[in-house]
């Protein structure tokens, strides 16, 4: 079944002589407990794909479905419970007055659990903190550590899919280590669907099977993570990417 | 021959609520004419140690070395006169994002006609515009002449960090510190830029300190490397024996990177040791 | 035992990891207050509000006289005589005891408006913000009407309408206070608004309410207190101006800008007379300014309190 599945969307943003479109006539399938990667370089549309699948930015045509059901304008909380997203930057998406427990005990409220406590001690251990942070504020926490709650909070609404958006490009290399090898263990242990949104085709190529290159606000190839080591890419576009990424890697 | 540059146990401290903080822990090191890589990851000290050299830490901030000379000049005993003569002319800095460095309500032309006037006021207006249209081919910059009209918001990242490079390179430097000059740009750009920066430091025979956190990136561009951590140098090796390195965190380093080409199921985690911050700091000398 | 509880009590308050939600409040109102304390004009102003706000509460017990008993025989006495330390008023009374009591009538006066004034602004304003589209025009251009009045002859026509007056001067000041703080609020809520933190909040189901007033709320009540605690010095002359035109407090109550304008008839001869009250209006002025300035830097949202 599919996970996500999204056919000629088009997003724009402003109006009259300002009017650009961001993402044109896209069409990607996720299927359940897959995981995908969008690769492209700023500018390219990558993250506006998530914003609007995640309804933050509604100037959209195009159909989405997630879990096979349609996404209409609004969101519901429905939608909220199956669809969490991991932002950029860890020192941006903490609000910095709430500590750890505000931030996981006001999602876990929002969707009607009960047992907050164990919850959140376990959302806490789930992502390798543990209790013992959970009283903090953000200053007190590392990048990587941010980071981790960010991921606690996707994760306490028990959603199906989470939407990845460069979750690892502000973090040293290695603490982003740590947090890819975190990613990799949750998807296994709660059956997660993946989409991941990032500029680093060596962190892609690590998390994702099937791999969309974008250039202006379209997708210029899918290819699979095999064929991308074996540098089998037919566009230009693709290849100028991979070249780039080899050389700057190559000691 | 005297290094360009020779910093003996340079210590850069802030008092903070808790004590003294002490983000740069002796490091000694010397420049010759060559390209010296300095990495480490957040908080390893890297950046602080390149502003250390221009003297560019604030109060409360401490700065202390037994020797930190450009040549003959002593860096630590400097007027704060002279420390604006030479950062201007001796020593250049290029730091991570174009758009803090350029100024926004000036054209990129005048920012370049301006600097090369205040290096030499005897330059004329018209030979000034011809030397800024060269600088701006030097760094690959196609159309130069339009270039030179555009305002700093009207170009884009790579760009804005190659005029930043034409500009810092005006007065003939002897060494350009290089701050993460590319993190803030795409991988493709990345390497033109750093390209560029590199074929100048070579045809002028200038030293370069290039800070990065990312070891790939600086190998292939610098002679030597020099591994920061918790404010101490850990290791130093040629650019091309990286791959032979022996300290576990340089090790670590490169192993946790994601290699596209070499995957693993799970990718290495540092296991950081104590020891690493109490051992003493290797010496960079060429 | 004793020597070791403020060291204990400190490492508590100083944890790097608090254990419940109780400890890690507390901890961050005493890293606040650390930050505050270090500030030694921002402590200055603070101890002279606290020393004032004490005053007025002993007023009873610190006053020499009775501050309304009118002594004709002793009229005009300069500072000193008969043990009247500040001397006295045209009508006899104790100008040291009249303060002592003002600072009441000040206080109240200040406490009143800096509540009202800027919760009014912070709701207007984020709501403005967080909003936008045609509530955002109209709310600000109701405050830009508010705005464009000169503030003293807008409280001036406020009072004249509702009658003369403590409550309504207070009230008066209050809705030509707010439209500055209104500004604030909408320009943090116009920064905040876009931030991840809200979108990840966005993104849980909250709705609007909830995130302007858990989410937007904190972080703009830092910027409001720190522009309060500057503006209580205007907000403290407004209240004397309007005592001063007959339109605040009405005799014979001892409010300073009262005191200061029915001094006004002898300041050439008996300059006591309006400079007492006037010295209490600057020094609790310089006070609350300086105890803003030192607000700035523990509350600047930036700094994140570390």
């Amino acid at each position: 079944m599919s996970a996500l599945t999204i056919e000629g969307l088009n997003v724009w943003f402003g109006e009259g002589r300002e009017h650009v479109f961001a993402v044109r006539d896209l069409s990607l399938d996720v299927e359940e407990g897959a995981s995908y990667g969008l690769v492209g370089e700023s500018g390219s549309g990558k993250s506006t794909v998530l914003r609007a699948i995640t309804g933050l930015v509604p100037t959209w045509r195009g159909s989405m479905s997630v879990m096979g059901e349609a996404l209409g304008v609004g969101r519901t909380p429905a939608f909220y419970k199956t669809v969490q997203m991991v932002f950029q930057d860890p020192y941006a998406s903490l609000h910095p007055r709430h500590t750890v427990d505000q931030v996981l005990s006001e999602v876990l409220k929002l969707h009607g659990f009960r047992d907050i406590d164990a919850r959140i001690d376990q959302l806490l251990v789930d992502v390798g903190l543990g209790p013992g942070y959970r009283f903090r504020y953000p200053h007190q926490l590392s990048g990587g550590q941010r980071q981790r709650v960010a991921i606690a909070r996707a994760l306490a609404p028990d959603p199906r899919i989470l939407l990845l958006d460069e979750p690892t490009s502000a973090l040293d290399v290695s603490v982003q280590a740590e947090i890819l090898n975190l990613l990799t263990d949750l998807r296994a242990r709660h059956g997660l669907t993946y989409l991941m949104v990032s500029h680093d085709l060596g962190v892609v190529g690590h998390i994702c099977e099937r791999i969309a290159v974008m250039q202006s606000g379209e997708i210029v190839e899918t290819l699979g993570v095999e064929e991308m080591r074996r540098l089998e890419a037919k566009h230009p576009y693709t290849q100028h990417l991979l070249d780039s990424s080899l050389r700057s890697a190559r000691g | 021959m005297t290094p360009l540059l020779d910093v003996q146990n340079l210590s850069v401290k802030f008092p903070t609520r808790g004590g003294i903080a002490e983000v740069v822990r002796g490091i000694s090191f010397t420049l010759g004419k060559e390209r010296l890589g300095i990495v480490g990851e957040s908080g390893s000290g890297k950046s602080m140690t390149g502003r250390a050299i221009l003297r560019l830490i604030r109060k409360p901030g401490q700065v202390t070395a037994d020797r930190m000379r450009m040549g003959e000049v002593d860096l630590l005993a400097a007027s704060e006169k002279q420390m604006r003569a030479i950062r201007g002319s001796h020593i250049s800095m290029i730091m991570q994002d174009p758009k803090f460095s350029l100024n926004p309500v000036m054209s990129v032309g005048q920012q370049i006609v301006e600097a090369l006037r205040a290096h030499d006021r005897r330059t004329s207006k018209v030979a000034a515009q011809t030397r800024a249209i060269e600088m701006l081919d030097a760094v690959a910059i196609r159309d130069p002449e339009r270039v030179m009209t555009l305002y700093p918001h009207e170009v884009s990242g790579g760009m804005g960090q190659r005029i930043m490079i034409a500009m810092m390179l005006i007065p003939d430097p002897e060494i350009l510190i290089a701050d993460e000059p590319t993190s803030a740009l795409d991988v493709s750009v990345q390497l033109q830029v750093l390209e560029i920066m590199d074929k100048l430091v070579r045809e002028r025979g200038m030293g370069l300190i290039f800070i990065s956190h990312d070891l790939n990136l600086v190998a292939n561009f610098c002679d030597r490397v020099a591994v920061m951590y918790a404010g101490r140098i850990v290791e130093v090796c040629e650019a091309g024996r990286l791959h032979e390195a022996v300290h576990p965190y340089t090790v670590g380093l490169l192993n946790s990177v994601p290699n596209l080409q070499n995957p693993r199921p799970r990718l290495e985690v540092l296991k950081r040791d104590p020891a690493w911050r109490d051992a003493p700091s290797v010496v960079a000398s060429s | 035992m004793k020597m070791t509880d403020p060291s204990t009590l400190r490492a508590w308050l100083l944890a790097e990891a608090p254990t419940s939600r109780r400890q890690a409040r507390a901890s961050a109102w005493y890293v606040g207050w650390l930050n505050l304390r270090s500030n030694t004009l921002a402590m200055a102003g603070l101890i002279f509000l606290a020393l004032l706000l004490l005053a007025a509460v002993f007023a009873p017990f610190l006053a020499s006289h009775d501050p309304f008993a009118q002594d004709l025989g002793a009229r005009l006495l300069a500072p000193g005589t008969d043990g009247h330390l500040f001397g006295t008023d045209s009508l006899g009374r104790d100008i040291y005891s009249r303060v002592l009591y003002g600072a009441r009538i000040s206080i109240y006066i200040v406490l009143l408006v800096a509540l009202v004034a800027p919760l009014l602004g912070l709701i207007i304003g984020t709501v403005a913000g967080y909003a936008g589209g045609w509530l955002d025009v109209v709310l600000m251009r109701v405050t830009d009407i508010f705005l464009a009045f000169p503030r003293l002859i807008l409280a001036l026509a406020f009072v004249a309408a509702l009658g003369a007056g403590i409550e309504n001067a207070v009230l008066a000041i209050s809705l030509t206070a707010w439209p500055p703080y209104a500004r604030i609020a909408r320009a943090e809520t116009l920064t905040i608004r876009n931030s991840d933190f809200i979108h990840a909040i966005r993104l849980q189901g909250a709705g609007p309410v909830r995130i302007v007033m858990r989410h937007i709320w904190p972080l703009c009540i830092s910027s409001l207190v720190i522009r309060v605690t500057l503006d209580m010095a205007g907000i403290i002359l407004t209240a004397a101006g309007l005592g001063f035109l007959g339109l605040g407090a009405q005799p014979p109550s001892p409010e300073w800008g009262a005191m200061v304008s029915e001094g006004r008839k002898f300041i050439l001869d008996h300059w006591w007379v309006a400079t007492v009250p006037g010295l209490a209006i600057f020094s609790i002025s310089l006070a609350f300014n300086l105890l803003g300035d030192g607000l700035r830097d523990v509350l600047d949202p930036k700094e994140g309190g570390a």
